[in-house]
């Protein structure tokens, strides 16, 4: 099962509403997913072209990130600012990603970056949806789009490392209902032929890479979503986000469940209508199944 | 049938749990006695007026979830929105109309009855359909009709890939176009017959549609044991 949400803001000055809106979303999906729950949100972009930010993640809720934070300012001189809420924190620096990644992991194993780039946040734990939108204080933030997934575990152990959504490249995060069959060949292409690492044996997973692969290429989302429909195989309903865009594509067989929803301020989509209900005007949106092997995209980087 | 607005029940499923609307609407199952329902406020539950037994009338203001009317008997449901995945499932009689679009495997295994989708159906509609007949005004989705067995699906719009795949006895009238066969599914003559057959349960349905625009899909009755003389008892 699991149930698949997000939502696209095409009004900015709705921004400051995207948590308070996104939240019912989430948690009225929970009956497809009771395991775990996840976000990749879109919001604060960093101002300077050479700064990123990374979502981190440990499993010890009183892990010391200032110390953290400390020995990578002194070991890559940097002046790195965190910001931590729950077992997660927000890490921002003028920085080299891969160097940043062997010095996260080397301190210690537990951590885990949950993302990198100049916009997505990344947060993910094992739990009922409406403790993990709590956890992370998910009606507070504000943001651009944002995208959600609660998780029934079928292949892979209820852990927070297991829970969804998965994001491999710069600001790109994939949600995803359903299963990919031919994951394994995928996943050793994309590192034999990319330099691509997935960091979980997660089916899912492997789909956020091939689309970072394709993205690197000089593809739009749109183009590499329209290519991923030879590539890859298996029953999906995908939503993906990127630093300015939003796609959705279900598989030509179309079994795993999808709706879409467009006012002029918005566009949502999730695994079931009732999760929409909440919407500020959904009873007059447009309200669509789409289409199987169909690319459906919204902003900058969907044309 | 009608009755006057003052006798309709309204049961609101914002302020009810989805079982004791359920439980209301199914008070008069097996017997004789008619009632005239409004559901309020479905948002997008499941199993929204399953189980019904009753020539009661039901009409639903509101996009339905997974499996709403299914396993009707007798009963006339309107859903005035669009239907989720199932609507109509494994019904037996009654009539159950849709005004907007159904999502997959509208009117799957249905025995008998009227199903009336007014905007499009995806996926699967009518899949292994048992006597069900279904009337659809907009287009239907891939792979329907897959092992329908008996009754009647009419499309006014078009129909996508793989349509009456492994067909046995169900008879399919289309107006539009069809993307791609099934296997063992072909065109036959429209006859006479055939469209006299049409006009009945477009009138039934209440859809205006000129049968001879039709054009007829059937079994070539290749794939399966299918013995001439034994017809009538399907």
């Amino acid at each position: 099962m699991c149930g698949i949400v997000g939502l696209y803001l095409k009004k900015t000055s709705l921004e400051p509403e995207l948590g308070r809106l996104f939240t019912p979303m989430l948690i009225e999906m929970s009956d497809r997913g009771p395991d775990s729950a996840g976000i990749a949100i879109y919001q604060d972009p960093v101002e300077n072209e050479e700064t990123i930010k990374l979502t981190l993640f440990h499993p010890d809720d009183n892990f010391d990130w200032d110390r953290l934070t400390e020995l990578l300012n002194d070991e890559l001189q940097l002046s790195a600012t965190i910001d931590d809420v729950a077992s997660h924190a927000v890490l921002i620096c003028d920085g080299d990603p891969d160097l940043l990644t062997a010095a996260i992991e080397a301190y210690d194993p537990d951590l885990q970056i949950m993302s990198i780039g100049r916009v997505i946040e990344i947060y993910k734990e094992a739990g009922l949806p409406a403790a993990v939108a709590e956890r992370f204080e998910l009606a507070a933030m504000g943001g651009s789009h944002v995208i959600g997934h609660t998780r029934m575990a079928t292949e892979s152990a209820v852990t927070t490392a297991g829970s969804h959504p998965f994001s491999t490249g710069l600001d790109l995060c994939l949600v995803h209902n359903g299963s990919l069959s031919n994951h394994n060949w995928l996943r050793s292409e994309l590192e034999r032929r990319h330099g691509i690492t997935c960091r979980t044996e997660n089916d899912t997973e492997v789909a956020a890479a091939y689309l970072t692969a394709k993205l690197l290429e000089g593809r739009t989302l749109h183009q590499a979503l329209d290519e991923s429909i030879l590539d890859l195989d298996g029953f999906y309903t995908f939503c993906v986000g990127t630093a300015d865009g939003f796609a959705v594509l279900r598989d030509p067989i179309a079994c795993k469940p999808a709706i879409l929803a467009e006012t002029e301020d918005w566009v949502a989509m999730a695994s079931e209508y009732r999760a929409l209900t909440s919407l500020p005007g959904v009873a007059d949106a447009c309200v669509w199944e789409p289409e199987p092997a169909t690319v459906y995209s919204w902003g900058k980087e969907a044309a | 049938m009608s009755k006057s607005m003052s006798n309709v029940d309204v049961v609101d499923l914002a302020e009810l749990e989805l079982r004791e609307v359920n439980a209301r609407l199914q008070q008069h199952n097996g017997s004789e006695q008619g009632g005239h329902f409004r559901v309020i406020n479905p948002n997008g539950a499941h199993a929204v007026a399953c189980g019904l037994n009753a020539a009661v009338i039901v009409e639903i203001d509101g996009h339905t979830g997974y499996y709403a009317a299914g396993m009707n008997q007798a009963a006339e449901v309107t859903i005035k929105g669009n239907a989720g995945p199932g609507v109509a499932e494994n019904m037996m009689s009654g009539t159950v109309r849709v005004t907007g679009d159904a999502s997959q495997y509208a009117g799957a295994s249905g025995h008998g009855g009227l199903l009336v989708i007014e905007g499009s159906a995806s996926s699967r509609c009518g899949i292994s359909m048992k006597g069900i007949d279904i009337v659809v005004k907009g287009n239907i989705g891939h792979m329907s009709a897959f092992m329908a067995q008996a009754g009647r699906l009419v499309v006014l719009g078009d129909v996508g890939a793989d349509f009456g795949d492994s067909l046995y006895e169900a008879r399919l009238f289309v107006r539009g176009s069809v993307k791609s066969l099934g296997a063992d599914c072909i065109e036959k003559d429209m006859q006479d017959e055939h469209r006299d057959e049409l006009a009945e349960i477009l009138a039934l349905a209440q859809v205006d549609a000129n049968p001879a625009d039709f054009k007829r899909y059937g079994s070539a009755r290749k794939l399966y044991n299918f013995n001439i003389d034994n017809v009538g008892a399907y």
